[in-house]
């Protein structure tokens, strides 16, 4: 058992070594890119930062009381001194959760195709959640080190799954009946899936990104322990020196965080799915 | 009705199984389905099926639920892949097409009309029905346009820029309708296509079939288990049960000389006196003096006719000259129901 231990340890070491340096030169256009986001959040006048986040709430959700409010939080949060925290986390959330779709898309999509396959990911998938994150943190230090990089695979990991099942989900509910009539007009595969699965399966693959949107500001504080700049890092401060005040306002910005995309993405879902509404002979 | 036969189905079965090729020789050694089901755990959905589907008519598939009609129908665009047998269309088995020409044989020669419409929830009614075109990548002008006249021609005008959900079941199916006819395929499948539709609707869209039927010629193969929709609508009926064709032949073939039980219990009910014509029940004995009726008009209308005259013999003509008579005893013999049940009374439809 001790031998096995050791073999494993070893082995991954020897494996980091060889191959780590190589690894971190593949993540590097994705690293400059969240260096990049990071500095203009956090450089660009704060102004012109909440009048984009403004509009992207209005053209998300078309409504006045979702901008208002979100207005309003990220005013109190510059208010209490935790604006550059916060920009920080909003870049790593955003880069995270690009790279979570770009990843999770085409996987649920291969996955909605064989069975095969969705009984071979969907227990990955279910590890993937359920493993307690410090666990593959190790590896991914030892590998990569401490730092953004590291931090952001570790929020993947975490919020990858939401989006892969539910895009696998919402392409197997789509209407057999459909399905063949696309086939019976002579689609092609490519033609089937973008102009029938995906889009009847967005209302469902939106919810994955909510949820994958989650799970990454959930993955906040832990990512922090391993280099990540942003809200983490007081409340991880707080923790180890019991500042009840600081830990609970830099907890609420993540909240509030967590609500304004939530609403966000779910109004913008609703409307993607306007079709549906029977409106009877108008 | 002489005329070429455009689709052919030969010798088709369709087993649904773990083995459905070594399932055959059972069926052809006539295996029943039952215990093809209990012995092998395999369903015969098909057994030896042959029709032949003349250009330029309606063609009608009938039969209950479970006796593989719609199985049948999906085999002529091949959604369903035959466990053996041939499918000939306008000369070539569709069975040996390779990917690209089937997608080419499903574009542009046979297109489908489904039960519950099938249609697009997310795309407009325009952009429905031009979803054969679009496929095909006629640009989207072209497809508009083209899709445009169908809509007007199912009389969905205005009605472009709505959405599915939008619109009644009939109206929907109009849709389908019209998405089925603008890629100007040749032969039309209909999968039961107005059974979901309430009995008044139903009729109309029939009404609305035959009408562009008149202009468009189509081939049309037609699925359905209602017979007074099968009789309405159909030049030929085959008859399917249990996967097994019964029967063939025209509604009157049909109704004057049912087959076997199965088919006599189907058309116990039917009102005889609007399938059958007048032409069929006649004798050639000449008659001089009486009302004059034309040889292809249902016994029905004939009736009145006659019963008005107040004779009981009329004249039956074929573009205006006497070719036979008729009694009126002859045709309430030939719309009474065949089997000896006593509390037949009139039957409405």
């Amino acid at each position: 058992m001790r031998d096995l231990k050791k073999y494993i340890d070893f082995g991954f070491r020897d494996f980091s070594r060889a191959y780590g340096d190589a690894i971190e030169a593949f993540f590097d256009p994705l690293l400059y890119f969240l260096v990049w986001l990071e500095k203009f959040l956090i450089n660009a006048p704060w102004p012109i930062i909440l009048v984009i986040i403004a509009i992207l709430a209005w053209v998300g959700s078309r409504s006045l009381f979702v901008v208002l409010g979100t207005v309003g939080s990220f005013l109190l949060i510059g208010y209490f001194g935790m604006w550059t925290d916060t920009m920080a986390t909003l870049a790593i959330i955003t880069v995270s959760t690009l790279l979570c779709i770009a990843i999770g898309l085409p996987i649920g999509i291969f996955m909605s195709r064989s069975d095969r396959l969705q009984s071979v990911v969907t227990p990955i998938l279910d590890v993937m959640q359920t493993i307690p994150s410090f666990v593959y943190l190790i590896p991914v230090v030892m590998l990569l080190g401490i730092g953004k990089v590291p931090g952001l695979i570790a929020v993947c990991i975490y919020a990858l799954p939401p989006i892969v099942r539910l895009t696998n989900l919402g392409i197997r509910l789509v209407d057999k009946e459909v399905l063949e009539a696309a086939d019976a007009f002579g689609s092609s595969y490519r033609q089937k899936l973008f102009h029938v699965q995906i889009p009847l399966a967005l209302p469902n693959i939106f919810a994955g990104v909510n949820q994958t949107i989650m799970m990454a500001l959930a993955m906040v504080v832990i990512a922090s322990m391993i280099g990540v700049k942003g809200l983490g890092v007081p409340v991880l401060r707080a923790v180890s020196n019991q500042y009840l005040a600081l830990g609970l306002l830099n907890g609420l910005a993540i909240v509030a965080l967590a609500i304004i995309f939530d609403r966000i993405t779910q109004s913008f879902g609703k409307r993607l799915q306007k079709h549906l509404e029977s409106e009877h002979g108008v | 009705m002489e005329s070429e036969i455009k689709v052919a189905i030969k010798n088709l079965y369709k087993i649904f199984g773990k083995n459905p090729a070594g399932m055959i020789s059972h069926v052809q050694n006539g295996i029943s389905k039952k215990e093809l089901l209990e012995k092998f755990d395999s369903v015969l959905a098909l057994n030896d099926v042959n029709i032949e589907i003349p250009a330029k008519g309606i063609q009608v598939i009938m039969g209950l639920s479970g006796s593989g009609k719609s199985t049948l129908i999906r085999h002529v665009n091949r959604l369903i892949e035959p466990t053996s047998g041939e499918l000939i269309v306008d000369g070539k088995n569709v069975l040996e097409m390779g990917k690209t020409e089937l997608r080419e044989f499903r574009r542009r020669t046979a297109s489908m009309v489904f039960q519950r419409f099938a249609l697009l929830p997310h795309h407009t009614i325009l952009e429905n029905v031009s979803y054969g075109l679009t496929i095909q990548n006629i640009s989207k002008n072209d497809a508009a346009e083209r899709s445009q006249q169908w809509i007007d021609k199912v009389g969905l005008n205005g009605y472009e820029k709505h959405f599915p959900s939008q619109l009644s079941g009939g109206m929907q199916q109009r849709v389908g309708l019209a998405r089925a006819l603008a890629t100007d395929a040749e032969i039309l499948l209909m999968d039961e296509a107005f059974s979901a539709l309430d009995p008044l609707i139903r009729t109309e869209m029939q009404d609305v079939l035959l009408r562009l039927q008149e202009e468009l010629h189509k081939t049309i193969l037609f699925i359905t288990h209602d017979l007074d929709e099968a009789l309405r609508i159909g030049d030929n009926i085959a008859i399917l049960r249990d996967g097994l064709v019964v029967q063939k032949g025209t509604s009157e073939e049909i109704i004057l000389n049912p087959a076997d039980k199965y088919v006599t219990d189907f058309i116990k009910d039917i009102n005889r006196g609007r399938v059958l014509r007048v032409s069929a029940i006649m004798d050639r004995s000449k008659l001089t003096k009486g009302v004059e009726i034309e040889k292809n008009m249902i016994i029905d209308d004939a009736l009145q006719i006659i019963s008005k005259s107040g004779l009981s013999k009329a004249i039956v003509t074929e573009d205006g000259k006497p070719i036979g008579s008729v009694e009126i005893g002859r045709m309430i013999e030939a719309i009474a129901r065949p089997n000896d049940n006593t509390d037949e009374t009139a039957t409405y439809h």
